[in-house]
């Protein structure tokens, strides 16, 4: 068994294991620290001080993501003074950057706008003063407005904790410190790889789907989860839908195995030919063959398969017909498909594109 | 699939993917996991940088994942089964298998032992081209481990011997005892969404759904009473015979579903030729393909957003695919399109949804049985799932095989069907990239991976480039005995000397137009990874 320590959180004592931080006890008891930075199955870097809590005896304000629990802890996450240091932290942010929340494909799903709103700033104290730097616009993908960085940190540690493909880090100091690729290279010239987790986990409107930009506020797009329809991995994604067009794609860690929330280039970027105009939208026949296809009913065109395989069948044995079913079609289609070949055409000739 | 049904009793990846992220090693060979199966690639390098886990890449070209690798094991393509049998050599040698495991659960390994005998690490070293000390040294690692994972893709598969190299990676794992235990495994990463489901669902000439043979009488007469139709005993063509068929003149009908067999296949001027001799060749798919184009019939159908259903991904999990818009025009599902062409032939199908398709999957399907849509709701059920309780299955063979005790079959080594020679010297493979997939009818559609990757490359080795005069960028003529290619040269070390790399994405590149349709005798697969080509600036 391993050993147990109590610990104390805003007056109510609780058990907690060894390791565990000041903010995963408090969330287990269901008490809200607010975060920013913070981002579970990476690294705890307390860079934002967002989550900062009093901890008796402490000679400062404790980081509550970074803190492990120690044996009878008194911990308080509400009072006046922490508030207090929180506004003063959020507002900070707030004014070193270009949070237009009129403009941005964030607003309403953006945790800076909802910890302004939950910390309740009417404005930051400070002069607005954005840096001023120019957009990543270099690219269809994705879209990087570094004016709205918080320097969380985040997209830094999905590249290279979840993604691994060691991308992003931060580059200068101070004042000056920013988020990018190397020699600060635009994402199309640099060694990205697009698979998007920086726009997923960014907090802000810093990373954002570049498609899904003006194409729709976040409460008008439905999402719909779904699997991805590319290679044998089957990762859960949410599509995002507007129109009945495909706006953003997303994962959900919440969905868990097998991808736990990430995607790949071809699953988040790839999803264009589902509306694009070269769809067949028409059955299409071609009666004699050295005449063009041309449109049909499906009426026609059913009685048109059925009349020659029921004569080819007739003349040739049900053996002279074959079917290729298809790993990207559902499995309920793939068991009809060779229920079809089977009983009704009565021949076994049917495979798909396993092998290739 | 064949190979590992054949040594294990079932075909499908033994593991789960989540496993991959703590194992002691893994073992990753013909599969160039980070652009193929990015998400789990991302797994395997999360378990080298951060919990410590080993990995030995054995392939020809220096992918990603070499950057993370203890040991790189080059060897030449088409030499797998003399780099497995070395790798047993050293390890049988230095007595590092696990002895009571291969007593207990396997047999064949007296076989098995006597055969790897001569495969010393310097006999290897002169086939594959792998240093002795190299070879050495990954044996030791891999069977030094308490839970060691192989995985591989189509790298393995694609050769004519691509059964033997699948029953290959099945050998080592077994005489390490690795098989049956988490995190252990003979895993092959599907290449498509559901091949692993097309596979399940009986999409294949010799098996009805759950692999129950159609050879077997009592299996037969089960189906027959389910459909009330008689069915037919006799195993039916595969893929590539059934174009061969195509070409003879003994199949005179073809229904393509999904499928684009005029980018997909081997020594497409050929296939190109057969189809056309076809009476009647009926292409449901989304798009006007390169096979539709010279359809008799094209069916429009849904893509996956717009429809309802399941998947099976590559490690057996059963998930959820859901409608989020409607279909353009008149699009129909493929499911709702059979039902029509059936009700047309005088067998009544009907269904009301893709739900009442999967009760009906379920009641035949015994490794299926406990699934529900309602038990999809929220995660997928990895089969074997055989009743409503069971919570599915994460790995398989625990305690025992599914066909008892796990086979050994002892490999000689052949070389592939086509090697360079002195009228075409150079060696050509063929794969996928990450930006694009299979024969490019979706990302050739999307603005992102266009951008990133917008033609075809030929990858050839800096020292190749300097001898044959070839800056990155040129265009160049790839020739084999069966035709030629333009693409733009990219230069890199990639590719071995000698070796040059395609993809069969383009179609303004059909690289298949180059590849030898020479298949693997048991499963069938053209050997994609092997052909003879020459090289000129053009």
């Amino acid at each position: 068994m391993e050993k147990k320590l109590t610990v104390t959180i805003d007056g109510q004592e609780v058990t907690a294991t060894p390791g565990q931080t000041i903010l995963e006890v408090a969330q287990d008891m269901g008490i809200y620290i607010p975060t920013l930075c913070h981002y579970s199955k990476t690294t705890n870097v307390g860079a934002c001080r967002v989550c900062v809590v009093e901890v008796e005896n402490a000679r400062s304000y404790v980081a509550s993501c970074c803190a492990p629990v120690t044996p009878g802890m008194v911990v308080r996450t509400d009072t006046p003074a922490i508030r207090s240091a929180q506004k003063m932290i959020v507002e900070l942010l707030w004014s070193s950057g270009d949070h237009n929340c009129l403009t941005c494909e964030q607003n309403g799903q953006c945790e800076l706008q909802n910890l302004v709103y939950w910390l309740q700033i009417e404005k930051p104290r400070f002069k607005i003063e954005p840096p001023g730097y120019d957009m990543d616009d270099s690219n269809t993908m994705i879209h990087r407005d570094l004016n709205k960085c918080v320097l969380c940190g985040r997209c830094i540690r999905a590249c290279n904790e979840i993604q691994v493909n060691e991308v992003l880090d931060f580059a200068n100091r101070g004042s000056y410190a920013k988020v990018g690729p190397a020699f600060d290279a635009d994402y199309i010239d640099s060694s990205c790889v697009f698979c998007g987790e920086c726009l997923q986990v960014c907090p802000t409107g810093a990373i954002t789907f570049k498609q899904a930009k003006f194409a729709g506020r976040p409460w008008e797009l439905k999402k719909t989860r779904t699997t991805c329809a590319y290679c044998g991995v089957g990762c859960q994604m949410d599509l995002y839908t507007k129109d009945n067009k495909i706006v953003k794609v997303m994962g959900n860690r919440e969905y868990g195995q097998p991808n736990e929330g990430s995607l790949c280039v071809k699953g988040r970027f790839g999803m264009d030919f589902v509306s694009h105009p070269d769809r067949l939208k028409k059955p299409l026949i071609r009666y004699k063959k050295d005449e063009a296809l041309q449109e049909t009913t499906w009426e026609e065109a059913y009685t048109f398969i059925a009349d020659k395989l029921k004569a080819v069948k007739k003349a040739n044995g049900p053996d002279s017909i074959a079917g290729l079913s298809s790993a990207r079609v559902t499995n309920e289609e793939n068991y009809l498909f060779q229920k079809f070949m089977r009983a009704v055409v009565g021949t076994n000739n049917v495979d798909h594109c396993a092998r290739l | 699939m064949a190979g590992l049904a054949a040594t294990f009793g079932s075909g499908a990846m033994t593991n789960s993917i989540d496993e991959l992220e703590y194992t002691d090693l893994i073992l990753a060979t013909g599969t160039n996991t980070t652009e193929n199966h990015p998400v789990i690639g991302a797994k395997v390098k999360r378990a080298v940088k951060k919990n410590g886990t080993k990995l030995i890449v054995i392939d020809p070209r220096e992918i990603d994942l070499v950057k993370y690798a203890d040991i790189w094991l080059r060897q030449n393509p088409g030499t797998d089964v003399a780099v497995f049998n070395g790798l047993m050599n050293v390890i049988i040698e230095e007595g590092l298998y696990a002895k009571d495991y291969v007593a207990q659960r396997t047999e064949g390994f007296d076989a098995l032992k006597a055969m790897v005998v001569k495969y010393t690490p310097d006999y290897v070293e002169k086939i594959s081209g792998v240093p002795a000390q190299d070879l050495k040294k990954a044996a030791r690692l891999y069977a030094q481990a308490n839970h060691a994972s192989i995985i591989y893709a189509m790298g393995i598969t694609q050769h004519i011997t691509g059964t033997d190299n699948v029953k290959s990676t099945a050998n080592l794992s077994m005489l390490c005892g690795n098989v049956g235990i988490e995190g252990g495994g003979v895993n092959p990463l599907r290449g498509q969404n559901n091949v692993q489901g097309a596979c399940d669902m009986g999409a294949l000439p010799n098996v009805f759904p759950a692999y129950q043979p159609v050879a077997n009488e009592d299996i037969r007469k089960k189906f027959e009473a389910t459909w009330g139709a008689n069915l037919s005993p006799k195993p039916g063509l595969t893929l590539m015979e059934i174009m061969a068929g195509a070409g003879s003149g003994a199949i005179k009908a073809l229904y393509v579903m999904g499928e684009n067999p005029l980018l997909s296949d081997p020594d497409l001027h050929h296939v190109k030729k057969e189809l056309q001799k076809l009476d009647l060749m009926i292409v449901q798919d989304i798009f006007l393909t390169e096979t539709a184009q010279i359809a008799d019939v094209v069916l429009p159908v849904t893509a996956f957003a717009e429809k309802e259903g399941t998947f099976t991904n590559t490690e057996r999990r059963v998930q959820r695919v859901r409608k989020a818009i409607e279909p353009p025009g008149d699009a129909k599902t493929d499911w709702e399109v059979i039902c029509g062409i059936s009700n047309k032939m005088g067998y009544p199908m009907h269904y009301g949804s893709a739900k009442e398709i999967f009760e009906e999957v379920t009641t035949v399907t015994p490794s299926y049985a406990g699934i529900t849509y309602k038990r999809l709701e929220k995660e997928g059920l990895q089969w074997p799932c055989p009743t409503a309780e069971h919570k599915g299955t994460k790995y398989l063979h625990k305690d025992k095989f599914s066909r008892g005790l796990g086979l050994f079959t002892a490999l000689e080594f052949i070389p592939s069907n086509e090697l360079p020679d002195q009228d075409y010297p150079f060696l050509l493979s063929t794969g996928r990239v990450l930006y694009h997939y299979h024969t490019g009818t979706m990302t050739t559609r999307a603005k992102g991976p266009m951008e990133r990757c917008p033609e075809s490359l030929v990858e050839i080795n800096p020292a190749d480039a300097e001898k044959l005069g070839i800056d990155d960028g040129q265009m160049v003529k790839v020739t084999s005995r069966r035709g030629d290619v333009k693409a733009k040269a990219h230069i890199t070390t990639k590719s071995a000397p000698g070796s040059i790399f395609m993809n069969f994405h383009f179609t303004e590149a059909p690289v298949n137009l180059l590849t030898n349709p020479a298949l693997d005798p048991t499963g069938k697969i053209p050997e994609y990874k092997v052909c003879a080509v020459k090289l000129a600036a053009a």
